[in-house]
């Protein structure tokens, strides 16, 4: 996906494959929420048998938490696509997932007190 | 599916929106605080276009990729904040309302020439009722207009606090980031 073997198109040209062709035309993933947010850890082997190559790549940037967002974003891919290759990857217990807290009639909470004070001190102290 | 954290190892997230017009310094504001090279997460969209975007010459077009600049700023070892730059075209609001939600708060970055731009970005977050202060970039240096003229000129709500800052300037737009968190908490006290 990232390699310069064409002389003839560069990363201007945009992926030649197209978008959603890596998920099999899904749009929507099997299973999760993936909030841009969202973390991702891996908790398989990125030379796991009978994965894609942009699910390895996920596995292989993972090892440490990584927001949806910045791996999207490492990877070079839609981030429609990124969540369904999570879901995917997310129902075969190759990941785990660390959501924002949620509240079911509220949706997303907002930051409590204590950690908007912590954002405060952590922003001075920049 | 995992929700807990079962480790010390996985931050808190927290998000702010960097809201405004085209071409204002929202990359540029982003770009002073973030810890990281800021990234663009993209988001390809189907038949999203139709009927708005001019498609002639092109009928075979049937997608348009939306980008969104974000930032990142480690605050402590257990929360992480991510700025994120919403996409300027009014047609993109569902990806604001994806990046509004759970948000802390909002920055409107407002440039006193073209303070009109800034306007859908204001009714946005009054509408949904998301926290947000009006920081009005001053690229030269040069104040104009006083906050309260540009708080008139807006029709702000009197509690909406508008700021002077340098979208370059890395401790100017810490001190943006901190005036919007503590209007978050005074809103909560209000409320409370």
């Amino acid at each position: 996906m990232t390699e310069r073997g064409h002389d003839w198109l560069d990363s201007d040209a945009g992926p030649v494959v197209r978008p959603y062709a890596v998920t099999g035309g899904r749009a929507k993933p099997a299973v999760g929420a993936f909030d841009l947010v969202a973390f991702v850890v891996s908790r398989a082997d990125p030379g796991e048998p009978n994965l894609l190559p942009e699910q390895r790549a996920i596995l292989a940037r993972t090892s440490e938490p990584v927001s949806v967002a910045e791996l999207a974003s490492h990877l070079d891919l839609a981030l429609g696509v990124v969540r369904v290759l999570l879901g995917d990857l997310l129902q075969q217990r190759l990941i785990e997932m660390y959501e924002p807290e949620y509240d079911q009639s509220v949706g997303p909470l907002r930051p409590d007190d204590r950690i908007l004070k912590a954002v405060v001190n952590g922003l001075r102290a920049l | 599916m995992a929700s807990e954290r079962s480790d010390g190892h996985v931050p808190l997230a927290v998000k702010i929106l960097i809201a405004g017009g085209f071409g204002v310094g929202k990359t540029t504001l982003v770009s002073a605080v973030s810890e990281i090279r800021p990234l663009q997460t993209e988001e390809v969209l189907t038949n999203a276009g139709i009927g708005i975007d001019d498609v002639h010459g092109v009928e075979g077009k049937r997608t348009t990729t939306v980008a969104m600049d974000f930032g990142r700023i480690s605050i402590n070892q257990d929360i992480v904040l991510y700025l994120f730059g919403t996409p300027g075209q009014d047609r993109f609001w569902f990806l604001w309302d994806e990046l509004a939600l759970g948000a802390l708060g909002a920055v409107v970055l407002a440039d006193t020439r073209r303070l009109n731009d800034c306007f859908p970005s204001v009714d946005y977050f009054e509408r949904r009722s998301t926290p947000f202060l009006v920081a009005v970039n001053c690229f030269d240096g040069v104040q104009k207009h006083s906050a309260t003229q540009i708080a008139k000129a807006l029709d702000l709500d009197p509690d909406v606090p508008v700021v002077l800052c340098d979208a370059r300037d890395r401790r100017s737009i810490k001190d943006v980031l901190i005036a919007l968190v503590e209007h978050v908490m005074t809103l909560k006290q209000v409320a409370a």
